[in-house]
Formats: structure tokens, C-alpha cells, sequence
């Protein structure tokens, strides 16, 4: 990771690595969702909405992936003061943000076939919510006080603390009496029919691919923004 | 009830915002990146 360190080396590495994440990622969802709506076959119980499954599952993932990313980059900020980490938590905030919120839009598309309504106060549409917010109060404190694209102390430490809710987004539909169905994939197996888990994989592997592109043209982006700056300050000092 | 409406926004909803977020960090990392190539030399 040290080895990345450096910003000129971690761009040599961050130019091909998008290109390759978004083309492979794009062709794995588009092979994801043809099979989610045309190869697998309806639920034997929720018929035709549980192909929502295939959409919703790879948001509810990135969003609380996204969320963990910011929580160790904001360790290795804080503690290894790594000078990508900031960049990098920074460039995670919005996507992060995008797919929470897709979570509970096709969340809530799903719920009303499925339950009979779009939204209920249960432990897990909540909590999920309130990572949205997370997201969102990361991204305000962000734009303020960064310095050569990092973020400040006090916003990576809110990045840190915000990780308290993903044990209670995980185990919310243990913990609580909840609409929402337990968890169906667990390190110990699936709960659901291989017949309809298979196209998941493809769906999961190219949203996880294409967040991994849009984070690194974020990163970019961020990057090439502060050598502007930087540049512009010392003209003008000059 | 049909599901199929449903089946369609949740697709939908997921795979325009998919686009619109990668599309837009694609055009801002661009901006960006010209910005650099624009600057003078030192």
C-alpha cells in the first residue's frame, strides 16, 4: 500500500486499471442483467420481483463496502498518514452515496409488490437510510478543508465513527423484528435456489468493477485538480 | 399483481444512475486531467 504512496506511480497504475475496470464491469452487468430478467427463472414464491435480487443485492454491497473503504482510509490517514488515504475516501463518498441510495429506491420497488408498501420503519430500511445521510454529511464535510485533494482530520474521523452502523445495517434483521427478510447469504452457504443465485455473481462482480473505475477516475480527477492549484499558488506567489 | 413494472424501474433506476454517475466522473476526471496538460511549464 506504501508503495502507492506516491501519486506519479499510483497514476501509472490507476490509467490502464480504469479502463480495464469500466469495460469489464459494463460487459458483466450487461451479461448480469440479461440473465436476471431472461435466463432465471421466476421465484416459486415472489414470482417475477425477486429479479430485482440482481440489482438490489450489488447496491446494498457497494453501499457498505463503499462505507468501509472510507473507514480504512481513514485509519491509514490517521494513523500511517498515507496521502492517497484522503484522496481515496474522498473519491469512495459520492458513488458510495449513489448506490445507497439505489438500494432503497429499488428496495422500496421491490417492497411493494412483495410486502404491499414502498416503505416501513424497520431496523434495516432505517439504518440504511441513515448511511445514506452518513454519506451525505461525509461529502459536505469533505468539500470543506481539504488540503492537496485530501480531506481533514475531523472528516476522517467522522468517517471512522460512521463505520459504527455497519454491524447495525448487518445484523439490524437479526436484532430486530423486521419486514425485511434475514440475511440469505452467509459465509456458511445461500439460502436461495442456485438456479437463481448464478446471474448475482456476474451482477455483483461488475457493479463491484465499474465502483472501482468511477473511484479511481474520482481519484484521478482530485489529483489532477491539486496540481492546478498548486501550480496556480506558486505562480502567484512567484 | 404484474410484476414486470416493477421489475423494469428497479432496473431502470439502478442502470441510469449507474450511467449518470460514471459518465459524470468520467467527464470531470477529463476536465481535470486537460487542466494539467494546460498548465505551463516550469
Amino acid at each position: 500500500m506504501h508503495a502507492l504512496a506516491n501519486p506519479t506511480r499510483f497514476l501509472k497504475l490507476a490509467r490502464p486499471l480504469t479502463t480495464l475496470f469500466a469495460v469489464l464491469g459494463t460487459l458483466l452487468i450487461a451479461y448480469g442483467c440479461y440473465a436476471g430478467l431472461v435466463l432465471s427463472p421466476p421465484d416459486y414464491r415472489q414470482g417475477d420481483s425477486a429479479r430485482i435480487l440482481y440489482v438490489h443485492v450489488p447496491a446494498a454491497w457497494l453501499a457498505l463496502g463503499g462505507w468501509s473503504g472510507i473507514a480504512l482510509a481513514s485509519v491509514a490517514q490517521l494513523v500511517w498518514r498515507h496521502p492517497l488515504a484522503g484522496v481515496s475516501a474522498r473519491a469512495i463518498a459520492l458513488p458510495g452515496a449513489m448506490f445507497a441510495a439505489i438500494c432503497l429506491a429499488t428496495g422500496s420497488i421491490w417492497g411493494r409488490p412483495t410486502w404491499g408498501t414502498w416503505w416501513e420503519w424497520d431496523g434495516r430500511m432505517t439504518s440504511m437510510l441513515v448511511l445514506l445521510f452518513l454519506y451525505i454529511g461525509y461529502i459536505a464535510l469533505a468539500a470543506n478543508g481539504s488540503e492537496r485533494g485530501s480531506v481533514s482530520r475531523a472528516t476522517a474521523i467522522f468517517g471512522l465513527l460512521g463505520a459504527i452502523n455497519l454491524p447495525i445495517i448487518k445484523y439490524s434483521v437479526t436484532w430486530f423484528q423486521t419486514l425485511h427478510q434475514g440475511p440469505s447469504i452467509t459465509l456458511r452457504g445461500s439460502s436461495i435456489a442456485p438456479e437463481l443465485l448464478w446471474p448475482l455473481a456476474y451482477t455483483v462482480a461488475g457493479f463491484t468493477l465499474l465502483f472501482a473505475a468511477i473511484v479511481l477516475m474520482r481519484m484521478r480527477a482530485i489529483l489532477a485538480t491539486a496540481k492546478v492549484e498548486a501550480r496556480l499558488a506558486r505562480l502567484v506567489a512567484a | 399483481m404484474n410484476a414486470w413494472p416493477f421489475v423494469a424501474a428497479a432496473y431502470a433506476v439502478t442502470l441510469i444512475a449507474s450511467a449518470v454517475i460514471a459518465g459524470w466522473s468520467y467527464v470531470a476526471m477529463r476536465r481535470a486531467e486537460r487542466a494539467v496538460e494546460r498548465l505551463p511549464r516550469r
